[in-house]
């Protein structure tokens, strides 16, 4: 498969993270298979996949939570199951499992986890960018699930981390924090955080990523950018409309010529549309072709 | 200042635990206070001397709180720690794994000092036990302390990795302490147990904390009555200190952040 190029690639700068072959089983059950993966100083990557397709080991093994099983790892330039202090300080992890530590108040938890970083953000900076300054005070239990997704997201970016992973990390949320966090996730990025995520959202890895990844059963089925991505299984658009009764539809290349000829053919066109051909579309497809 | 945060979040959550405040913390302090007031009874020491049942019940209640404050408490903390994620986060941040040890070191000695602060003030006020005037007395208190508490918090960190989940850890730590404290001597008289208990019960560190107890707050007679005649300081000392060290080996050995491939939390 070709590999497009990523931002920053021809400038034969050293990857953020390099994967190269990565295998990782439980047992007999293969998790992970020869998955080869670059990120780019800078880029947001996206990671679509069925649930159980390796996305949170992968997640974890390039996070230094789990050790690889075979092929290599290379994470800012380290292994990063076997790196130190330094490392930690310059990645930012938000988990897909929901926080512990119940008893804390928000204050609390960022305070502590402040504590670990040399130059972490102002706590009330950071409580103001997600949402939660009118919270610091309540004990974590008792926040509500988007809530707690937002303070851990906070925890997460805390460090100022130069490649920050996000597991899922707008599962749960409701459509106005989805959108504030997507905007969190846009001032990162454009302070040049580099960001792999995962995501069983569509339109959040379309609105988010320089490069989307579809991992099914632990392989990588295909990665590009959202509108090559779009671009594929033959045609960029849908165009719809009723004919004799009935409703047809086609997926084309060349839309306005598709609709020139069926102008030509019935003049003014019943319930003619024209829509662009969903990530969506293309993603339930290549699962589809895969399953 | 990491250590200094860890210690802090270590207390309040101590604090804020009530469950643990409630088994670990407030559990001998109640039952000195119960077992004191129901029985009135003497304890005889076999030769004619006798001592009132409060201060012939305390020096096991020392050990019993010793046992549960620092193994207890680490040993059912850091497995819900491990279960719920926690750990795996501190894993992700730059938290130097000692800085994480030496909160969880401060918030046994403060819970345990305090628990024998609170149970020795009540001794002597409430229920009139006469505490040691000797030097020597409170030296053998603190060596007992001390390298009973370590080794208590030490094998608490290892045992910690034996919980297969957050919601059986309390019951996985629980029942063997308390079948522990019955055959230590905490709840009946060491001496009366059989034979066989009493070496089953040798093998372990609760009954030589009990003992070095025993030889601090009881007469000096109360020794002849003990199995081996003596109170035996140096076998207590030699025993806690290689049980301690068997916990710092298997901590080293087998502590982990996440639980164990293929059974973790998240699929």
């Amino acid at each position: 498969m070709a590999v497009p190029p990523g931002p920053g690639r021809d400038s034969r700068a050293m990857a953020i993270i390099d994967v190269c072959g990565l295998t990782k089983r439980y047992g007999a059950r293969v998790a992970v298979a020869a998955l080869d993966l670059r990120v780019e100083a800078g880029e947001v990557l996206a990671l679509l996949g069925p649930n159980g397709a390796g996305k949170t080991t992968t997640l974890e093994i390039l996070e230094g939570l789990r050790p690889a099983g075979s092929g290599s790892v290379r994470v800012l330039g380290v292994d990063p199951w076997r790196a130190g202090r330094r490392h930690r300080e310059r990645v930012g992890v938000v988990l897909q499992e929901p926080l512990g530590q119940g008893e804390l108040t928000v204050r609390e938890m960022l305070q502590a986890t402040a504590a670990c970083y040399p130059s972490p953000w102002p706590v009330d900076a950071l409580l103001d960018a997600v949402g939660l300054t009118g919270h610091c005070g309540r004990r974590v239990k008792t926040l509500s699930g988007g809530q707690r997704r937002r303070l851990d997201v906070a925890l997460g970016v805390l460090g100022r981390p130069a490649l920050l992973f996000l597991d899922e990390p707008t599962t749960g949320l409701d459509p106005e924090a989805r959108r504030a966090l997507w905007q969190l996730v846009r001032t990162l990025s454009d302070e040049g955080t580099t960001i792999l995520l995962t995501t069983h959202y569509l339109d959040e890895a379309e609105q988010l990523a320089d490069r989307v990844g579809v991992l099914i059963a632990g392989r990588l089925a295909e990665l590009d950018t959202p509108a090559g991505l779009r671009a594929r299984g033959g045609g960029a658009a849908t165009v719809t409309w009723t004919e004799a009764g009935r409703s047809c539809s086609t997926i084309t290349a060349t839309p306005a010529r598709t609709v020139t000829e069926l102008a030509a053919r019935l003049g003014e066109v019943p319930d003619l549309a024209v829509t662009r051909r969903s990530l969506e579309d293309v993603y339930l497809q290549l699962v589809g072709e895969q399953a | 200042m990491s250590v200094l945060a860890r210690i802090r979040i270590e207390l309040i959550l101590f604090a804020r635990q009530k469950d643990t405040v409630v088994f670990s913390f407030l559990l001998p302090i109640v039952m000195l206070i119960l077992f004191a007031t129901v029985f009135h009874d003497r304890v005889q020491d076999g030769h004619g001397g006798s001592v009132p049942y409060p201060q012939y019940f305390l020096p096991g209640i020392l050990a019993a709180g010793i046992g549960l404050v620092s193994f207890q408490t680490l040993a059912v903390g850091i497995a819900v720690e491990r279960h719920d994620g926690t750990l795996k986060r501190l894993a992700a941040t730059p938290l130097p794994p000692a800085s994480y040890f030496l909160g969880k070191c401060v918030l046994v000695l403060v819970t345990a000092a305090a628990q024998v602060a609170v149970l020795l003030t009540v001794a002597a006020l409430a229920f009139r036990v006469p505490l040691p005037a000797q030097a020597d007395a409170w030296l053998t208190f603190a060596w007992v302390f001390t390298i009973g508490t370590t080794a208590g918090a030490l094998l608490g960190v290892a045992y910690a990795g034996l919980p297969r989940s957050a919601a059986s850890a309390g019951v996985v730590v629980a029942g063997p302490v308390l079948l522990l404290q019955f055959v230590s001597g905490v709840y009946f008289d060491f001496p009366d147990l059989p034979r066989w208990l009493q070496t089953v019960a040798a093998v372990f560190p609760l009954k030589w904390i009990a003992q070095g107890m025993r030889s601090v707050f009881l007469p000096g007679s109360f020794a002849a009555a003990e199995p081996s005649g003596s109170w035996q300081h140096g076998a207590a000392a030699v025993v806690l200190g290689v049980w301690a060290l068997v916990g710092l080996a298997l901590c080293l050995r087998t502590f982990r952040w996440t639980p164990p491939d293929g059974r973790s939390v998240s699929p």
